[in-house]
Order: C-alpha cells, then sequence, then structure tokens
C-alpha cells in the first residue's frame, strides 16, 4: 500500500513534536534547582530546549535524508533540477524563526523581571561614585553606568506592605580577593569563609573585589555576578531548597582560579539563628582572651612591656621597631 | 552541452593552457601575486593550527583529571591563552584570508588582487607576530589571562609576556585591517565588466560582508589594547581601577571588535559551503539573494551584539535586554542561510566526495552551535551559564564545528585548482569520518558540564566531573589523530597525485575556467560569464537566448544566459580606472 506523502509528513511532524516535548522536560542536564528564580531559569532552558530539539532533529533528518535518497547514482553525469528558490518556502522559513526567537525573547524578559533585573537595586552594578567621579577616566565610565542609586527612604515610601517584606531582604556584604571569598553579615558583625542563608528570605548580596574581577556563581541558584574593583555590584535571590552548594568564582581571576571554591549553605531560619550565635559567641570569647587586645587606654609600648620581657627581647628594640613604622 | 561546457567553451579565449609553474623558492619571497600569497598563508596557518592543536592537547591533559598534576598552574593559564590566541588570530583569521586571497580574483575574473605588495605586507607581518607568541612561550613568560585579557588581572600576570601579546596582536590585526581593505577594493572595482554584483559569487558576497566588518571593528581593538598596553608600561589607569579606571570599558572595547570577530571566522566559510554544496548537489544554490544579503544582515547586526558577552559584568538591565534582542535576531539570517543550503541539497544528484561530506558536516555541526547560541543569548539562561564549559562547547561547536570544517571542505574543494592534483579521496573520507566523531567526542560532553556547574579556564576541579571529562580529552586526542590523514594525504598528493584536469567537479565559477594550477596572470583575455555562477540543470533553457546583448551588465541575471565579445582586450586596471566602467549593481 502506497501512503501519500502528505500523510508522512504529518505523522513525522507529530513524532518529532513528541520526542521534542519529551526531551525538553526529561533532559536531565541541570542540577537541582535551589532558588526561586532558578526555577524560572529552568522553565525559560526547557522550552528552549523544547524548540532546539525540534530544530535539531528537522536539519539532522533532512541532512541524512538527503545523502540517502538524493545519492548521485553512478553513471548518471546530468545535473539537478534547475530549482532557483521558492518564495512562499523561504519566506516561511523566514518567519518562523523570527516568531520564535521574538517568543523566547518576550519569555526571557518576563524571567527577567520577576527575577528582579529591571529592580532600581538589583542584579547590576553602578560605580562607586564617591570614589571614581574625581578620577581620571570616569567620564568614559559614568556613560557607561546605570543612573546612580536612588537612595533608599524615597523608595520605601512608595511601596505597599508585601514589598515592604520583600525590603527587608538579608544584606550580606561579599569581598572577592585571590582566591577567596568573604561575607560579612553588616547587621550582625559576623564575618565568614562560607555564606550561610535561612531558607525563604530574600538575601541581597553587595559585592566588592579587592584586587581583579572575580565572579558570584552558584550553579544552584542559576545566579551569578562579575565582582569588580572599584564598584559595587549586586545580587539577589531567595533560597528555597535546604542544602550546602558550592559557590564558584567564574571569571579567571589568576592561576588559583580553579581554586577559589567555597560553600553556601541553606539552612532552616532556626538554624541560621543559631549559626550566628555561634560566631557571635566564639568571636566575642576570642576577643576577651585574646592576647593581642589591647585596651585604648594604654600606649603601645606600654602593652607590650610584659610580652617583650617573657619573650627577652630588648625593651630599645621594640621602640625603635615601633618608630620605625 | 551541460552547463559546465558551455561556461568552458566560451572561455577558451580567456584560458591559458600551460598552467602556472612556481619554484618552490618563491613561496618564501615578498611575492606579489595573489594565488602564491593565499597559499603561504594557508600553510603558515596550518602550521599554527597544529601548535594551537598541541596546545588545546596539553590542556586536555592537565583537565583528564582533577588535580592539578601535569603543568603549573600558571603555565596552564598560558597554555589556554596561547592555545585561543592562535586558533582565532593566527588560524581561522588567517586561513580565510588565505582562500579569499586565491579565489576573489579568480572568480570575478582579475588577474590579480586591486593592491598586490599591500596584499604580500599584511601577509608577511603574520609569521613574526605569530613567532613572537611561540617565543613568549619557549621563555616560559607567555600571556596569562586569557585571550580575553581582561584588567585589571592582564596589568598584575606578568608585564613581559602581556607585552608580547599585545605587540602580536596589534601585528595580526593590522595585517586583518590591509587584508580587508585590499578585498573590499578588488571586489567593489576589478570584477570584469560583465558580472553585476548579483553575478557575483557567493564566496566574494561572503568576503564583501567579512571585509566590512573587520574593516570597521578591529581598529577598535587596537585602541583597547594600546590603552592597556600604556596602563601596562606606562602606569596610565584607563583601566586600572586603583587609579579611577574603569575595567568594564576595556570589555566594551574588547568584545565590540571580538563579537565581530566570530562573525569575521565564521562568514567567509558560510562562502564556502555555499559554494561547495551547489557544485556536489549539481542544483542551482536555493535563495541566492537570500543568501547573499543576508551575509550583509549578519554583518551588520554583528556590530551591534557585542555586550551579550558582558551579561553578568554589570550592565543595566534594558542594555542587557536590547543586546539580547539582536543577538536574537542574528539567528533568523543564519537560519535563512541554513535552510537554503538543505534546500539546495534536496531534490539534487549529490556527489558525496570529500568536499561535500565536509560541507555537510558542516551544516549538521554549526546548527547545534547555532541553537546553543540563541539559548545563549537569552539574558537569564546566560547569567547561570556564562563563562562555563557551555559556552566552551558553543564556541567550538560554531568555530570548529563551523569554521574548521569550512576549511577543509574548501582545501578539498580548490585543492586541484591550487595544485593541479587530485587528492586521495578515500583518505579525505577517513580524515571526515576522525573529525566528526572527534569533534563530537571532545565537545558534546562540555554542554552537560557547563550546566552542572563547571566554570572554564580551571586547571582544578571538582571530581563529580571526571568521567565527562575523560572523554572530552580522548575527543581531543582523537582530533589529533584525525589530521594525520589529512597531512599525509597533502603532502603525497601535492607531489605524485593523480594530474587534475581544469575543471575537475564541472563547476561554473570563473575559477575552475582557466588551468590547473592557474597561470601566472589567471587569463590571457577577459573570461566571460556564458551563465550564471549556479545555473546548473538549464541545458535547455539555454537555447535561443540571445549572446550579443548591447549592453552585458544589464541583461545578466542569474537565470539569463549572457556572453561577452571573447575578444575583448583584458584592460588593465589603470586603464579600467580611467574609463570609470561601471561594475556596479544590475
Amino acid at each position: 500500500m502506497k501512503i501519500p506523502s502528505s500523510i508522512w509528513t504529518l505523522l513525522i511532524g507529530i513524532v518529532l513534536t513528541l520526542v521534542s516535548l519529551w526531551y525538553g522536560q526529561n533532559h536531565g542536564l541541570l542540577p537541582v534547582a535551589a532558588s526561586n528564580e532558578a526555577t524560572l531559569v529552568d522553565g525559560l532552558f526547557n522550552t528552549m530546549m523544547i524548540v532546539s530539539t525540534g530544530i535539531f532533529l528537522i536539519v539532522e533528518g533532512v541532512l541524512i535524508y538527503c545523502a540517502f535518497k538524493y545519492r548521485r547514482r553512478s553513471g548518471d553525469e546530468t545535473d539537478g533540477p534547475p530549482v532557483y528558490g521558492n518564495i512562499p518556502l523561504e519566506i516561511l522559513w523566514t518567519a518562523i524563526p523570527a516568531v520564535i526567537v521574538l517568543g523566547i525573547s518576550i519569555y526571557s524578559f518576563e524571567v527577567y523581571n520577576s527575577m528582579g533585573g529591571f529592580d532600581p537595586h538589583g542584579g547590576h552594578g553602578s560605580p562607586m561614585q564617591h570614589q571614581s567621579m574625581k578620577m581620571p577616566g570616569a567620564a568614559i565610565a559614568a556613560t557607561l553606568s546605570d543612573t546612580p542609586q536612588p537612595d533608599r527612604s524615597i523608595i520605601a515610601q512608595n511601596v505597599n506592605p508585601q514589598e515592604q517584606a520583600q525590603a527587608s531582604a538579608l544584606e550580606v556584604n561579599v569581598t572577592g580577593l585571590q582566591y577567596a571569598f568573604i561575607f560579612t553579615y553588616p547587621e550582625t558583625g559576623v564575618v565568614s569563609g562560607e555564606l550561610h542563608v535561612p531558607i525563604g528570605q530574600e538575601v541581597v548580596l553587595n559585592m566588592s573585589a579587592n584586587d581583579v574581577i572575580h565572579a558570584f556563581w552558584v550553579p544552584e541558584f542559576r545566579l551569578k555576578q562579575d565582582i569588580i574593583p572599584g564598584r559595587e555590584t549586586q545580587i539577589r535571590f531567595t533560597p528555597k531548597t535546604k542544602g550546602d552548594y558550592a559557590v564558584v568564582c567564574a571569571e579567571l581571576c589568576g592561576p588559583y582560579h580553579g581554586a577559589m571554591r567555597t560553600q553556601v549553605i541553606v539552612q532552616t531560619p532556626e538554624e541560621f539563628e543559631q549559626w550566628q550565635q555561634e560566631q557571635l559567641v566564639a568571636s566575642r570569647e576570642e576577643l576577651s582572651t585574646a592576647v593581642a587586645a589591647k585596651p585604648d587606654d594604654m600606649d603601645a609600648d606600654k602593652f607590650l612591656a610584659p610580652y617583650i620581657q617573657d619573650m627577652g627581647i630588648q625593651p630599645e628594640i621594640v621602640t625603635h621597631l615601633h618608630h620605625q613604622h | 552541452m551541460t552547463q559546465a561546457q558551455i561556461q568552458e567553451n566560451a572561455n577558451i579565449p580567456a584560458r591559458i593552457e600551460e598552467p602556472g609553474e612556481r619554484k618552490w623558492q618563491d613561496y618564501f619571497t615578498f611575492n606579489t601575486d595573489h594565488k602564491v600569497i593565499g597559499i603561504q598563508y594557508l600553510v603558515t596557518t596550518f602550521i599554527f593550527y597544529c601548535i594551537g592543536g598541541v596546545l588545546a592537547d596539553l590542556v586536555r591533559t592537565e583537565l583528564r583529571t582533577p588535580d592539578v598534576d601535569f603543568v603549573d598552574p600558571e603555565v596552564y593559564n598560558s597554555l589556554f591563552t596561547l592555545h585561543a590566541t592562535i586558533m582565532i588570530f593566527l588560524w581561522i583569521v588567517p586561513a580565510a584570508a588565505g582562500f579569499a586571497n586565491f579565489l576573489v580574483p579568480l572568480m570575478i575574473g582579475a588577474r590579480d588582487m586591486a593592491f598586490p605588495r599591500l596584499n604580500a605586507l599584511a601577509f608577511w607581518m603574520i609569521p613574526p607576530a605569530g613567532i613572537l607568541l611561540i617565543i613568549s612561550l619557549v621563555i616560559g613568560d607567555a600571556a596569562q589571562a586569557g585571550w580575553t585579557s581582561y584588567p585589571p588581572l592582564s596589568l598584575v600576570t606578568g608585564q613581559v609576556g602581556e607585552g608580547i601579546w599585545i605587540m602580536s596582536i596589534l601585528l595580526l590585526g593590522t595585517s586583518s585591517i590591509l587584508g580587508a581593505l585590499n578585498f573590499l577594493v578588488t571586489i567593489l572595482k576589478m570584477r570584469i565588466p560583465s558580472m553585476g554584483v548579483h553575478q557575483m559569487p557567493l564566496f566574494c558576497w561572503a568576503i564583501l560582508a567579512t571585509s566590512a566588518l573587520a574593516l570597521i571593528s578591529t581598529p577598535v581593538l587596537a585602541g583597547a589594547l594600546i590603552l592597556l598596553a600604556f596602563d601596562l608600561f606606562a602606569g596610565t589607569a584607563f583601566f586600572n581601577p586603583t587609579g579611577g579606571g574603569d575595567p568594564v570599558v576595556y570589555q566594551h572595547m574588547f568584545w565590540f571588535y571580538s563579537h565581530p570577530a566570530v562573525y569575521i571566522m565564521i562568514l567567509p566559510f558560510f562562502g564556502v559551503i555555499s559554494e561547495v554544496i551547489p557544485v556536489h548537489s549539481r542544483k542551482p544554490i536555493f535563495g541566492y539573494k537570500a543568501i547573499a544579503y543576508s551575509s550583509l544582515a549578519i554583518s551588520f547586526l554583528g556590530l551591534i551584539v557585542w555586550a551579550h558577552h558582558m551579561f553578568t559584568s554589570g550592565i543595566p538591565g534594558w542594555l542587557r535586554m536590547f543586546f539580547m534582542i539582536t543577538t536574537m535576531i542574528i539567528a533568523v539570517p543564519t537560519g535563512i542561510k541554513i535552510f537554503s543550503w538543505l534546500g539546495t541539497m534536496w531534490g539534487g544528484k549529490l556527489r558525496l566526495n570529500s568536499a561535500m561530506l565536509f560541507a555537510m558536516g558542516f551544516v549538521g555541526t554549526f546548527v547545534i552551535g547555532g541553537i546553543s547560541g540563541v539559548m545563549l543569548a537569552a539574558v537569564p539562561f546566560d547569567i547561570h551559564v556564562h563563562d562555563t564549559y557551555f559556552v566552551v562547547a558553543h564556541l567550538h561547536y560554531v568555530l570548529f564545528g563551523g569554521s574548521v570544517l569550512g576549511i577543509y571542505a574548501g582545501f578539498y574543494q580548490w585543492f586541484p585548482k591550487m595544485t593541479g592534483r587530485m587528492l586521495n579521496e578515500t583518505w579525505g573520507k577517513v580524515h571526515f569520518a576522525l573529525t566528526i566523531v572527534g569533534l563530537n567526542m571532545t565537545f558534546l560532553p562540555m554542554h552537560k558540564l557547563g550546566l552542572m556547574g563547571m566554570n572554564r579556564r580551571i586547571a582544578q576541579y571538582d571530581p563529580k566531573y571526571t568521567f565527562l571529562n575523560e572523554i572530552c580529552t580522548y575527543g581531543a586526542y582523537l582530533l589529533a589523530v584525525s589530521t594525520f590523514p589529512f597531512i599525509i594525504n597533502v603532502i603525497w598528493s601535492w607531489m605524485y597525485g593523480e594530474k587534475a584536469p581544469n575543471n575537475p567537479w564541472k563547476a561554473l565559477t570563473l575559477e575552475w575556467m582557466t588551468s590547473s594550477p592557474p597561470a601566472i596572470e589567471n587569463f590571457h583575455k577577459l573570461p566571460v560569464l556564458a551563465t550564471g555562477p549556479y545555473d546548473y540543470g538549464l541545458e535547455n533553457a539555454s537555447q535561443g537566448v540571445p549572446l550579443e546583448s548591447s549592453d552585458p551588465v544589464l541583461s545578466a541575471g542569474p537565470n539569463s544566459v549572457l556572453r561577452a565579445d571573447p575578444d575583448e582586450p583584458y584592460p588593465t586596471i589603470a586603464a579600467q580606472k580611467e574609463e570609470g566602467q561601471p561594475t556596479s549593481d544590475s
């Protein structure tokens, strides 16, 4: 029985669609989604994967089909049919990709907006105005940067209660340096080499670099932001899945770039609170018993005197050293 | 009579029967013959390709295991920096210039390029630049800041290596600018009078678009590197944040060139593929004008997408959206080309020789790089995979699966014309099979590595990625092995291969209308177009069309048959300039 080609086309189309839809959801290429933003990004990626699988299969299918079906038979030295083009077909294969990329653009725009990309505080960096405006090169830099950050108090007056709740995000200052991240919690003064964050609360990282460009990346959060010396950059996310994830420096920062990694620990709010207390206690105890805690009313020579005698060093040497610096 | 015979017969008066003979010494001199320069380019760049390939395999050997156990981390950074620099600036960009040099004057029926001495000068800037880079590696102080060379890192990783790197790139950039200028003038001004722009082979269109792009963007890179050199040596602070400079400005300037560079590297090979596919499909190219103008569209759009390399660098949200949309739009003209090539093959009579296989391999693998490119354009997704192995996979599918396969297709297609000898087909097919397997084995797993969380430019990685990295490394070794059949085939065939006829593929473009290899001045008289560049299968349509049209330029068209007076003397370049012959659009 001869099946008409239109039915074959229809069948191939259906199979192609089903395979693309299935693979787009079951590719297994991404790690756990551990932040609210990650779920949004994964939705976008899966959609792109569906479209991509379809296009990939069509192109490879046509190539392989041509290689077998239209192979030149031996002894046939004639040319093929003189077909120069087909205007409707060409319009079709211009329009379809155009519609697809437009769709992906709109979807990306939506995702980016939901992630807070257009938030005046969010996602992107702004130069440290007070520092760079007076310096040479600032004129060029200023044209390329965003408008200065508006004062927070003005924004806060106009937001509804729900947004106000979000505004009380956990702020963490991040310093990138060769080859480590340092996390400082300004509210409590905790300083840590690992990032601890509570589930469900929005986190804002204010990031700055000491030496070269670094980048903060947590694959499970699907978020990345360069940390650039001379400016402050920001990133926002809301962790949603408990666990330990790698924090990776993603921008080449020197020979040991590959070793610049640490962890982000997503905890319940109680555990997070407990961790903060432990850190505070640890640092306070250290403060009172530390060898080098110098009371303000004593000058350095007097304070050091007993230790110097213990170590068998002449007091003059210390004085001499002290004044040299 | 087939179309190829019509074209050949019409060009008998133009043909020089004696094939061109060159002494081997000519290839080591400041020769102004575009064919010598073309071969100089191709051989030199292939040598650098082998060096860049060795560096790649050293990088992959380090990455076979998660620990740093093969080279020092500093050396590792130099290896990948030089791998990228060599592959881009000393292999793909100049290889395109090599093909363009050899082919463009022949395809448009000219005797040489517009500025032959400038042409030789542009070539002779390349070996010193390459040798400089190799020396920096040998003395153990090569650049370590990646081929992007972002400050402040590039300002603190070793002055000597960075200085040599800047010097070398400035030389190569200048060479590229001079070459681009030469191609533009040659293509616009030196076509035979009967060849309007719409009778030009698509390779010439591609080179036209590439040269315009190179001419506009390369000077910006030169500017950025000169400022970087000032920061490095004179202590200025254009980009150095410790003095108030802005490192992000460098990134803008760098990518203003380096994104168009991607199109500078791929457009010429779109042109090669547009030549190879119709010849071996024995069908006219599907949608000539769509392919020609999509090259120009890519060239233009390529200038306004650069900041998609900087989505995580701290640029404002609206700018991210602008660059996302322009980047997405580039997929449309690229898609037009891919579908047009498929349309050309559909219903043809495919001659599956090595050149055609590489061209089909190009379409099949480039499409993967194109698709991942659209994904990378989507800002939220790019933020996840920026600077990861996903990007490494993407760029290698574009530049290896695209450009390098295109270069190989070009080698197999025009080797008979360049040398007068045929290449061995069996070894060509072995080469093709090894290359396709090796390339997918090396680069396909990298997509997953990047998505899972492996960042790029690292010498050590999380042990959970070991298995996929081992596959990549063995694939890279296979790619190294795959070049041997090609190298041996080329050397053996060049010396002992079967003699090539003038037109072994029965093609219609003018380079096949002269002897193989072409005589020193290409054509005896002005060649003529008895048929368009892709008019395959028009045997019957060619009857009864008047050949003595009064104005050949106006009557020309891909479908029309036209023939200029074969006795017309060959005008010199100077005479052509004085007369101001109309060679513009029909």
